[in-house]
């Protein structure tokens, strides 16, 4: 089973797209260049310290608001390795898969856990916080393969044998 | 056991004879709707990852281009020039400055029974005539347009039982702000909203939109009405015939119900940060405002614009103010300027804007600056969803947005 650890930054409820990535960003031509401005409403010295494998934990509904695809890809390309939280909107947590983002859903570690702190995941088992256990619900076998293929469109390239 | 109307789309487009909320189905798309705010990516994609790229079928295709109309940057302009020049190519379905997206595709697309995806979250809107539209991102909207199909796990359905009749001065707009702030903002995550009950009959299709269009602000899927004989007058008219007219069955299955008196409902906002922020109008009255918005998919339609322009005729927008009006379409445009509204707003001292997504989303135009606040007809209040981050946005119905653009401060129609 998968596993791996890092350092949490925690955000609250109803983390929207907009303070994901705001509008006034979407015309800049690359997720890189976009990148900086991650999470810039709410904490706009984030995207500068978070650093790869680190993890996000938050409250409900995180994700709420637009379709824009360019929230998912903005928080993978920050480096962050998962998004846990109590639960996400639904069109973002569609985007999130197609585009290789691990999201899991935990109703008690945002309750719990401090930033700055560092957690274990084990994908489809559970979550480990100081000494506690807190478990997860596995995706399914398709989900899988297209996050750990990077996305939907690298998942049917592999699957189309033009993608190792 | 009984079906829903959802479960009823979904099974006609999965083509099985039955399908279940909990159950994951491929279904062949109706139709697939894209805006000039992701649909260059798609093009992206569509050119540079896939091997054979192509296009099942064209005619369900629809492009329109209503984020930032006409292009305020040069790279705003080379993003729309690919999707316009992609659309010229596959000889696709384009609009451009027209009207808001989902605006046009009420006015010509939209059946009862389809099942309809858009790349942009209020999709949902066209449940107003018993079809179920649903946003997505690129990724998925390029895997619609390529293989014609989809996956879709059937949601479960919320029942919303509205009895009774709104008073005068309260409207569509109060009555779903005031649901969505009792069922919060995730208060219906990856679920439909079916709105039925003898308060539904008392709705037009413009009212449907209303409540239809901001149920993603409650998290949901979607939202349905029944199709009843308004919506298929308001079809027929526009010389288009359902695909299927579905009701739900008497041993249907809904996850929970609610019930709604209409008679109860009173004019209010959401206050910033969320939609879901519920306030009656009068607790908020006072606070100072810099800008006012009429328009949106949500609530730029002629009703909306004949409510707003009936307070403002003879009356000046406070000097402090100001004020949008953006209408939702060129046929709304058109039918304003027939009646005289757009003179009347343009007398009070308002801006009349060609038909364009505007400040709701946070370009374009409209953009509020350092704490400034607006009160909008918009979809959204976000933190910096209307510009700057510490910018503040109340949502509120055409006739508080109206009436507070005259005031220069928050107020109800009746205050002035």
């Amino acid at each position: 089973m998968e596993h791996f650890t890092g350092k949490v930054w925690v955000l609250g409820n109803d983390i929207d797209t907009d303070i994901i990535i705001p509008t006034e960003y979407l015309a800049l031509k690359t997720i890189d260049e976009m990148k900086p401005y991650g999470f810039s409403p709410l904490r706009p010295e984030l995207a500068g310290k978070i650093g790869s494998g680190d993890i996000i934990v938050a409250g409900k509904n995180f994700g709420c608001g637009s379709s824009r695809e360019q929230a998912p890809e903005v928080v993978k390309a920050l480096g962050i390795r998962c998004v846990i939280a109590k639960s996400f909107a639904r069109i973002f947590f569609r985007n999130a898969i197609n585009n290789g983002l691990l999201l899991i859903e935990q109703p008690d570690l945002y309750d719990d856990v401090k930033e700055g702190d560092t957690i274990a995941v084990t994908v489809n088992q559970d979550i480990e916080y100081q000494g506690k256990r807190y478990p997860i619900h596995s995706l399914p076998d398709n989900l899988v393969e297209i996050i750990n293929a990077g996305g939907l469109v690298k998942a049917m390239r592999r699957r189309n044998g033009l993608e190792a | 056991m009984g079906m829903t109307i959802a479960e009823k789309i979904i099974a006609l487009a999965a083509g099985v004879p039955e399908a279940k909320a909990g159950n994951i189905y491929t279904v062949s798309l109706d139709r697939m709707m894209s805006n000039d705010g992701t649909t260059h990516l798609t093009v992206d994609m569509y050119y540079n990852r896939l091997k054979n790229p192509h296009i099942a079928d064209t005619k369900k295709m629809v492009f329109i281009v209503d984020h930032n109309v006409p292009s305020d940057s040069p790279k705003t302009a080379a993003s729309q020039k690919k999707m316009r020049d992609f659309a010229r190519e596959h000889q696709i379905d384009f609009w451009e400055g027209k009207g808001v997206c989902h605006q046009i595709m009420m006015e010509h697309y939209v059946r009862p029974g389809e099942l309809i995806f858009g790349a942009d979250s209020h999709t949902c809107t066209y449940g107003a005539l018993g079809a179920f539209g649903t946003g997505v991102g690129c990724t998925d909207l390029l895997y619609g347009m390529v293989t014609g199909t989809s996956w879709v796990l059937a949601p479960e359905t919320v029942k919303f039982n509205l009895v009774g009749k709104l008073r005068e001065g309260v409207y569509p707009r109060d009555l779903m702000l005031t649901i969505i702030g009792t069922i919060g903002a995730n208060g219906v995550n990856y679920q439909v909203m079916e709105f039925t009950g003898p308060g539904a009959k008392t709705l037009s299709v413009n009212d449907h939109m209303v409540l239809c269009n901001l149920s993603v602000e409650a998290g949901a899927k979607t939202a349905i009405f029944e199709a009843d004989e308004i919506a298929l007058e308001y079809l027929r008219a526009r010389g288009r015939e359902p695909k299927a007219v579905f009701a739900s069955d008497p041993d249907a299955v809904y996850e929970r119900e609610y019930t709604f008196d209409l008679s109860e409902i009173v004019p209010v906002v959401a206050k910033p940060d969320f939609v879901d922020a519920l306030a009656p109008a009068t607790e908020v009255c006072g606070v100072r405002i810099d800008e006012a918005f009429l328009g949106s998919c949500n609530n730029g339609r002629i009703d909306e614009l004949r409510v707003g322009a009936a307070i403002v005729k003879g009356r000046k927008v406070s000097d402090h103010v100001r004020f949008l009006v953006v209408p939702a379409s060129q046929e709304v445009y058109l039918q304003a300027m027939e009646e005289g509204l757009l003179q009347t707003f343009m007398e009070s001292g308002a801006i009349v804007m060609n038909p364009n997504c505007s400040v709701c989303w946070g370009s374009c135009q409209g953009v509020i600056g350092e704490n400034e606040v607006l009160i909008s007809t918009g979809t959204r209040n976000f933190k910096g969803r209307a510009g700057h981050p510490s910018s503040k946005v109340y949502l509120g119905s055409a006739a508080t947005v109206a009436a507070s653009a005259i005031r220069g401060e928050i107020c109800t129609a009746d205050m002035l």
